[in-house]
């Protein structure tokens, strides 16, 4: 991360303010916060709103659906040239030496460059046992080597071919339970280190690391182990034991990695697909000795990414370096295989959970003990699900990294918490079938964290549950046939998480229109859609009469899309610029009105009026026109939250959650292994919803997600040869059309009354609860428990028979 | 990944593109091209390099259909033509569903049968260019650990599976194909007599020789009261490849089974016929427990490798619903 935007933060002064708090329709009450002074007074509920809380269509839909919309993958710039990566097939080897000159004097060539720094993996705590050697070490089958660009990309792959690079093998090992053992070979020559990106990952410095296994690792700060493990257990009156098991998945974003690097002169332009436009320039900043300044980078739109895609990565160092050598612009996209395999996964696991509860479902001790390999990265954590549910007196979540000879993991929505509560809600449905609950009533005891995510689950369980027909739920293994149907629940938890150091610039034209400035990218949330929708509200206008204006360095610091966190950072600061733009603007036209009060003039529909005197309202640009105002432009910052947080920084974490509750209903086929998901009901709460149709789609898509990690996804190594066998889209199974379920979604309003749009995150927390629900709902069909993933025919069959 | 430059050359009569296929050398592989859709893939992945392709799609007359005496298919068929054609669909049931069920929509528009019998494995060590170049003696000595997908049956020396999911509809229906040579003419050949093991090193996964080009695919005239069915089972609705797919050909007098024709892909290097759950079925009545005793016959040669052990009850549950569909099939 990122620390130099961590500059403390002026805080206005404050104003104390009652505040409507609660879930609307539901439960509400008011609050008194601390407010800063400058910011607009609350809004009231979204029903009351004009722009705000409506569904409307996504402002660049038409551009998405008609290809118009400009990815990183379409930037053609004039003399661009193409770029292909030379890579290792050797799962792990030294490099003695490397010969460029062959593809150097192909034709059509342009540049050729040797990589000299490996990103995109952790590091040495102490270098010195690699720091003879000329090169990076390679460590995973794939692992960049060089690049070359030519004039056109069938040029530079066969120029690739070219390069002759001379390996010295070394023994490698792929697999997590084989990585483990004290015989395995070694993929680090010592203790290594990993900081996270934006969107998770890593892991604290310092930890102990014993061959490939580093930890424990307690998990975030406040993890650290509580009470007595042993003294719990032997208090309790149930305890469930058991082993899970989930996979490595790779994110196959729709549009791959990838960068345009235009260096000229002394500038550096990037065109990136990017989840975070100032990561990409910071990093090139820091490689390239440049002034950020200098660097602009650009994302109109990126087409995926999912956590992985932060930063330059290697491939961007070579972009970047063949474009200052070639003196042109150059194109680096990884291709499919590429992608797979080096742009990030999210970790495999193995944990061995033990809970125990009193007969009443009081828990007495939970011990979580997990190991993961995220390759030749760190970070393969299962999450802090366990410790953010439901309390516990006596709690120890150990976790290992284990290094392995395989692509690096990158965060991956909702990074380690879903494997987490793919083992941890399914513990507790165990527990509720033990303790003869019913698995809403053992949440209803124990999910007691005095949060705003606990209030949200609370009140989801009970409409999810009657949406989706909970009461009709049988007893496990209800149907004779041999396909059996069943239904599953399960509870999500995720941060809460914003970017104080947010600015958004708000400006009124001389004609009266209304532009909005952020350099966010839209990873496909929909971001230039919230933030038109805010500003509109202040000025009564419709979103799509907004200029909005993003993925551009050039404009204010924007958020990663990382952390579900891009609409709670942005949509605050935008309606408090937007509120003081309005302002400016009723002071300046207030004189075309009989030198109305400020306080009084009123903007709806495009006119511009005065309260009291409707009927006197004219259109802005006409009005704008004659008062002759110049350009109004503010910029605003977004605040700390009004209650602040338990974590400050570029990343700043509440104290309150995310919640959000699934339920599934599936079909087995006991035969043939086949698991179809027929149905999900989810519940889920995103605080204020700013744009309940993108709000859906995000809740959609996480569970589709959700759906595919269940079921099909799966990376499969070869042991011997340390490759991915299935780095391609036919292989690598995932969730089609007929794959995808029938999703409902019931979204609730819940104010939290800490921001001046009370917007949280949704992507995250959509995607956490899927998998556990369906396992749960496969116990309610089958009557056995799937604790592998992925539920494809072979681990079906398995459990069906164990 | 680009794939190399190459010649293009669209040939007009059968004769012609035999003649350009036989110029075919190491050196400079000389490749038919029907649809493209197998050719492309693994010119894509650098697993074939070819110097020359010659364009079959502009040889005409290989693309009709006709039903005078059994079916006869051109080479240039489409998958989706088979689907779609009344008179196979009412006659060659079992077919148009291996037809239907191959591929995606687009495929099947572009793909010929002759491409699809001459379709190369889908194993992903054969798809891996890496086992094909610097990793290849490696895999010569060792061979498939991730065998997920690989054979349960006949499985001792080679393991991977022809990925034609129609050829098990053939074979059930006992066609044969014909290939045309430059000099001597064409022959006719039983398909079950025409599949070979594939190999990671050799070119073909059939009898095809060098210079040949096949030109139809014919199935011989059927009993009247034979009822047939097909079944692929997927891990997936949406496109996928199977873990078994199983014709079964039928032909009953009242409840009584008097001819079976019973036959498996997916589950042994070539489509495999289950003969001894054809002979359990002859003569006898067909019940419940008759078709789960043919399927139990069907899979107790299995040999699983390490990891498709999984790949057995679900042969034997596909091989029992494929019997009893048949059975009632119209
Ligand atoms: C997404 C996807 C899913 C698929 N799913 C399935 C499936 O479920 N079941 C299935 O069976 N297949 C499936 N396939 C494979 C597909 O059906 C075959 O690739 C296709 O049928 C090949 O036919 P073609 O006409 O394109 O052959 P081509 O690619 O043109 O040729 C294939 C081979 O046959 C040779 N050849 C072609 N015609 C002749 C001829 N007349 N004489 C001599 N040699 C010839 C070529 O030289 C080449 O070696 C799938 C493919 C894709 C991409």
């Amino acid at each position: 991360m990122a620390t130099d935007n961590q500059a403390p933060i002026d805080q206005p002064p404050l104003r104390s303010q009652s505040l409507l708090y609660g879930i609307v329709g539901q439960e509400t009450r008011q609050v008194t916060r601390q407010v800063p002074a400058d910011e607009p007074p609350q809004l009231p509920v979204n029903a009351e709103l004009r722009s705000i809380g409506k569904p409307i269509r996504r402002l660049d839909a038409v551009q998405k659906v008609t290809g118009t919309a400009k990815y990183t993958f379409d930037v053609q710039l004039p003399g661009m040239l193409y770029a292909r990566q030379v890579v290792c097939p050797w799962p792990h080897a030294k490099v003695i030496s490397i010969d460029t000159s062959a593809a150097e004097s192909y034709p059509g060539v342009r540049a050729v460059h040797v990589l000299e720094t490996l990103l995109q993996t952790a590091r040495l705590r102490d270098p010195e046992a690699e720091a003879r050697n000329k090169y990076p070490t390679v460590r995973f089958a794939g692992q960049t080597v060089a690049a070359v660009a030519a004039e056109t990309q069938r040029i530079a792959d066969q120029a690739a071919k070219l390069v002759k690079v001379e390996y010295e093998r070394l023994p490698h090992v792929s697999e997590l339970v084989a990585a483990m053992d004290d015989e395995a070979p070694i993929v680090f020559p010592g203790p290594v280190e990993q900081p996270s990106t934006a969107g998770g990952g890593g892991a604290p410095e310092g930890l102990p690391q014993k061959g490939n296994v580093r930890g424990p690792n307690f998990g975030m700060p406040g993890m650290t182990p509580t009470g007595d493990i042993d003294q719990g257990l032997a208090e309790a009156d149930v305890v469930v034991e058991a082993e899970y098991r989930t996979q490595v998945q790779t994110h196959v974003p729709m549009e791959t990695h990838g960068i345009v690097a235009d260096w000229r002169d002394d500038e550096l332009t990037i065109y990136a697909s990017t989840q975070h436009t100032h990561s990409v320039r910071d990093e090139a900043a820091e490689y390239f000795d440049l002034p950020k300044s200098k660097i602009r980078v650009i994302s109109d739109f990126t087409g995926g990414g999912f956590g992985a895609k932060y930063g330059i990565n290697n491939f961007g160092l070579l972009a970047i370096h063949l474009s200052q050598k070639a003196g042109a612009p150059v194109r680096m996209m990884l291709d499919r295989r590429e992608e797979h395999v080096s742009a990030g996964n999210r970790p495999n696991s193995l944990q061995r959970v033990r809970i125990g509860a009193k007969q009443d479902g009081t828990l007495t001790a939970i011990d979580v003990i997990s190991w993961g390999t995220g390759g030749i990265a760190g970070g393969a954590g299962i999450g802090f699900c366990y410790n953010a549910l439901y309390p516990c007196p006596n709690m120890r979540t150990e976790q290992y990294d284990v290094f392995t000879n395989a692509g690096p993991c990158a965060a991956f929505r909702a990074p380690g918490q879903v494997q987490g509560i793919f083992s941890l809600e399914q513990a507790m449905d165990e527990l509720a079938d033990r303790l003869q609950l019913d698995p809403i009533m053992l949440r209803e005891r124990i999910d007691t964290k005095p949060t705003d995510d606990m209030l949200a689950r609370a009140h989801e369980r009970k409409i999810a549950a009657e949406r989706f027909g909970w009461d009709r739920r049988r007893p496990p293994n209800s149907d004779a046939g041999p396909v059996k149907r069943g239904m599953g629940m399960a509870q999500a938890q995720w941060v809460y998480v914003v970017s104080p150091p947010t600015t958004v610039e708000v400006r009124i034209a001389d004609d009266g229109s209304v532009s909005v400035y952020n350099s966010a990218q839209d990873i496909g949330t929909g971001t230039r859609t919230v933030l038109a929708q805010v500003v509109a509200e202040e000025f009564g206008l419709d979103a799509e009469n907004i200029g909005v204006y993003i993925g551009d360095t050039r404009f204010p610091w924007g958020p990663p899309s990382g952390g579900s966190r891009v609409t709670a950072s942005v949509t605050a600061p935008a309606r408090n610029a937007a509120y003081a733009a309005a302002r400016d603007l009723a002071a300046r036209l207030a004189p075309l009105f009989d030198d109305a009060d400020p306080d009084d003039i009123f903007f709806a529909g495009g006119k511009v009026g005065v309260r009291g005197n409707e009927g006197a309202a004219r259109p802005l640009k006409e009005a704008a026109k004659e008062a002759k105002f110049g350009e109004i432009s503010k910029l605003a910052k977004r605040h700390d939250d009004y209650e602040g947080f338990v974590l400050s920084g570029e990343t700043s974490i509440s104290r309150h959650g995310l919640g959000g509750v699934q339920f599934a209903e599936v079909a087995v086929d006991v035969e043939t292994g086949v698991v179809k998901v027929e149905r999900v009901v989810a519940a889920s709460d995103c605080g204020r919803p700013i744009n309940p149709k993108l709000v859906e789609s995000q809740v959609i898509g996480g569970i589709i997600q959700g759906v595919s990690y269940a079921i099909y996804e799966d990376r499969i190594m070869d042991a011997t040869s340390g490759h991915q066998l299935n780095a391609n889209v036919d292989q690598y199974r995932m969730v089609g059309s007929r794959e995808t379920p029938e999703i409902e979604v019931l979204l609730i309003e819940q104010i939290g009354a800490q921001s001046s749009t009370d917007a949280r995150g949704i992507a995250e927390a959509s995607n956490v609860a899927t998998s556990a629900a369906i396992a749960n709902a496969f116990y309610n069909a089958t009557g056995k428990r799937i604790r592998t993933l992925p539920m494809n025919p072979a681990n079906v069959l398995a459990a069906l028979s164990a | 990944m680009a794939m190399n430059s190459f010649e293009w050359a669209d040939a007009t009569t059968v004769e012609q593109a035999a003649g350009l296929l036989a110029e075919s050398t190491e050196q400079r592989p000389v490749i038919a091209k029907a649809g493209g859709i197998d050719l492309l893939d693994l010119m894509k992945e650098g697993i074939l390099a070819p110097a020359r392709l010659v364009n079959l799609k502009t040889i005409h007359g290989l693309d009709e259909i006709d039903t005078e005496n059994g079916l006869t298919l051109g080479a240039l068929v489409t998958l989706d033509r088979i689907d779609k054609d009344p008179r196979i669909r009412s006659r060659y049931v079992a077919l148009s569903d291996a037809a239907a069920h191959a591929a995606t929509p687009q495929v099947r528009n572009a793909a010929t049968i002759a491409g699809n019998l001459l379709q190369r494995p889908r194993c992903w060590y054969f798809r891996h260019d890496h086992f094909h170049g610097e990793g290849a003696d490696e895999m010569e000595s060792r061979g498939a650990d991730q065998n997920q997908h690989h054979a349960i049956l006949d499985n001792d020396k080679n393991a991977m599976v022809h990925a034609s999911t129609p050829a098990t509809a053939l074979v059930a229906y006992d066609a044969s194909v014909e290939l045309a040579g430059r000099a001597n003419g064409s022959r006719v050949v039983k398909l079950s007599d025409f599949f070979l093991p594939p190999e990671m090193q050799r070119a073909h996964d059939s009898g095809i020789e060098s210079g040949e080009v096949m030109t139809r695919v014919t199935i011989p005239p059927l009993n009247a009261r034979a009822k047939a069915a097909y079944h692929k089972q997927t891990e997936r609705e949406s496109y996928d490849w199977p873990i078994c797919d199983v014709a079964v050909v039928l032909t009953m007098e009242g409840q009584t089974v008097q001819n079976a024709s019973i036959v498996m892909g997916w589950v042994a290097p070539t489509p495999r016929r289950a003969s001894e759950s054809e002979r359990l079925l002859i003569g006898n009545r067909l019940t419940d427990d008759l078709a789960r005793q043919a399927a139990h016959a069907a899979v107790a040669d299995a040999t699983p490798l390490s990891k498709n052990g999984y790949k057995v009850p679900v042969l034997e549950a596909v091989v029992r619903r494929t019997i009893l569909a048949a059975a009632v099939a119209g």
